[in-house]
């Protein structure tokens, strides 16, 4: 069979999951700052299912497509670093503000310009917990989409056979590529960075990046163009402006509120026997337990 | 026209309690609305089915029923779904968000361009005013929802796209009889006219479905344990304390991805929404994920080594110690006082 080309979309999302007591201000609000810039959980089950599949057909080849600011490009480089060819970093300004519709039709512009085979992403990204991006991607492009992903088993005539982890119980599909897939957290883990690639990668930069560099850098970083992380803009995938960022945005934010913890007053106790024993004499006399 | 319409999905032959949920918030939504409430199920051998649904209180329900859609498929349900939506316009179109809603309604929405929040924990209808484009919006669909890992809470709204669409997860609506001998007007959707040969590229080679094992919702105690109960084995002793005290054992995601217990157990935003007489929280800290599933519980108990962690803000009880300790003695204590 010959290789394949896969793209996998990644997302660079702030760590929502680890939001300790430095995350919170005094008064109840997010600390942005405090939350590091991480390549969402799920992606990476996802571009471990396209390196799976690159080991297993050689010849083919995965590609890293992000949409983000000009520090997403860090997205890029994780993904090459743990075995990725190459990688495109979607940005403009117009794209601010997009929901996931608007998201999901630039992703979709960018994906056409692109050689591909399939197209893998993670279920969610931790930051909105959608779940919506890929099945409008897929949509989009016109192509059928497997959503909650565990395995891709094998590929076979053009036809790509999956197996999906569902709330109830799991279900093997066979689909026809191109698609869609998207891939679970309880799918197989992401394999660590490779030493060779991050020696190879560690470069890798986009040509924003590249402008603070000295000329001599360039020079050297001209003479390897695998370093090059390309950058695509509005313009560059053709997008209507109309559908991108607020005004393409059916979904708009009304209003946010801070969750401050609300003060009640706990009654405290010690993990002493008799405080024990009093609580449950409690519980027992006001009917939570018991009759 | 411009009525509601819930996506009623299909459990091993039954119409889903998130459906039936949808239904229940679907029906106040419209009579505050003063429009009907409409329902779409879609599906193989589904005579009858209609008794199941029609005392939730819909006006209308349309049945798609192919032998070929005897399981849920991306592609048929979509054409089905879209092809009803272009026809009926809805204003507001509400879908469970579970495997199925989760892969359907981004799917749908993209297809008629329109909105859609996932996973919202409130919907209320109320006004809005554009003051940049100078426009007001009356009766307009709030889509509350936790983000930013639940941090913040949103209120999301589509002023100029229709269908409003949401997803809405099991248990965080009620559900409730409208009146049990109400009857709904059935119409049949001709289903070979809509759907087409692409439709079915996608094929279901295999399909293991289990029964659901573990249904916290429905007991009045649960024993819910964080990631700061430390290991699989700590986690067997709240499910001793839950065997005493006849009730079911729940946790946090961060419990659940550590893998301490089984998905089915989780409690909150992204699992299920629990209202027990009694929720004991061990070793959980109390974000807003979390919390969002169990703060109506009637009791509260924290047990956590810290004091000052946030679970202590909304528990009746806040019990400073570890939770390897606690719970035997929470135990003993009881047998003492049940005999």
């Amino acid at each position: 069979m010959k290789g394949l080309k896969i793209i996998v979309l990644a997302k660079q999302v702030p760590d929502t999951r680890n939001v300790g007591k430095d995350a919170m201000k005094a008064d109840g609000t997010v600390n942005r700052a405090a939350l590091p810039a991480i390549f969402n959980p799920e992606d990476l089950n996802a571009l471990e299912q396209a390196l799976r599949i690159k080991d297993t057909y050689p010849g083919s080849t995965v590609t890293i497509l992000t949409m983000g600011p000009g520090r997403a490009a860090e997205v890029v480089r994780e993904g090459l670093y743990r075995g990725a060819d190459n990688g495109y970093l979607l940005t403009d300004r117009a794209f601010a503000g997009s929901d996931t519709l608007a998201t999901s039709y630039a992703i979709s512009c960018a994906i056409k310009k692109l050689d591909y085979d399939i197209i893998i992403a993670g279920r969610q990204a931790i930051d909105g917990d959608t779940a919506q991006v890929g099945p409008q991607v897929a949509e989009k492009l016109g192509l059928p989409q497997i959503t909650y992903a565990e395995s891709i088993e094998k590929v076979v005539k053009n036809r790509i056979i999956i197996k999906r982890r569902l709330e109830r119980g799991v279900e093997t599909v066979s689909s026809p590529i191109p698609c869609v897939i998207t891939v679970n957290a309880s799918a197989p883990e992401c394999r660590p960075r490779n030493a060779k690639y991050l020696m190879k990668f560690k470069h890798a930069k986009t040509v924003t990046e590249l402008q603070s560099e000295t000329e001599d850098y360039l020079k050297i970083h001209q003479m390897r163009p695998y370093l090059r992380i390309a950058e695509m803009s509005v313009a560059d995938v053709q997008a209507d402006v109309n559908w991108l960022g607020l005004s393409g945005s059916p979904t708009k934010v009304k209003s946010i509120q801070n969750v401050v913890f609300a003060a009640k007053d706990a009654k405290q106790l010690t993990s002493d026997q008799k405080d024990m024993d009093w609580l449950m004499g409690e519980l027992m006399a006001n009917h939570t337990l018991g009759a | 026209m411009n009525n509601i319409f819930v996506f009623c999905e299909l459990d091993e032959g039954k119409v889903a309690d998130v459906s039936l949920e949808l239904l229940t918030k679907g029906r106040s939504l419209a009579n505050e609305l003063k429009c009907e409430l409409e329902t779409v199920i879609i599906g193989s051998k589904l005579s009858g089915i209609e008794a199941q649904i029609a005392p939730y209180g819909t006006d209308t329900i349309y049945i798609a029923d192919d032998k070929r859609l005897e399981h849920y498929l991306t592609l048929p349900f979509t054409t089905i779904i879209v092809d009803l939506f272009k026809k009926e316009q809805p204003q507001i179109a509400l879908f469970g968000a579970s495997s199925i809603g989760r892969d359907l309604a981004p799917r749908v929405s993209s297809a008629l361009k329109s909105g859609l929040t996932a996973d919202c924990t409130s919907l209320v209808i109320g006004a809005h005013e554009d003051k940049k484009e100078g426009k007001n919006y009356e009766n307009l669909l709030y889509q509350i929802r936790p983000a930013f890992g639940g941090n913040i809470i949103a209120t999301i709204i589509n002023p100029d796209c229709r269908p409003q669409m949401a997803t809405v997860r099991e248990g965080v609506m009620k559900k409730e009889f409208f009146n049990k001998n109400h009857k709904s007007k059935v119409v049949t959707i001709d289903v070979s006219k809509i759907v087409s040969d692409a439709d079915f590229v996608v094929e279901i080679i295999e399909r293991h479905m289990e029964a659901r094992k573990v249904d916290i919702k429905k007991s009045q105690v649960i024993v819910s344990g964080g990631y700061g109960v430390g290991s699989k084995e700590n986690f067997d002793k709240l499910f001793d304390l839950a065997e005493v005290l006849g009730g079911e054992v729940g946790a946090s995601r961060a419990a659940v991805d550590a893998g301490f217990v089984d998905h089915a157990r989780q409690v909150g935003q992204t699992g299920v929404t629990v209202r027990p007489k009694l929720y004991i929280a061990c070793g959980i800290s109390g974000q807003v994920q979390h919390t969002a599933g169990m703060e109506e519980s009637a009791m509260i108990i924290s047990i956590n080594t810290d004091a000052s962690a946030p679970i202590n803000k909304i528990a009746d009880y806040a019990i400073v110690g570890d939770v390897g300790e606690v719970i035997p003695r929470l135990i003993a204590a009881y047998k003492k006082h049940s005999k």
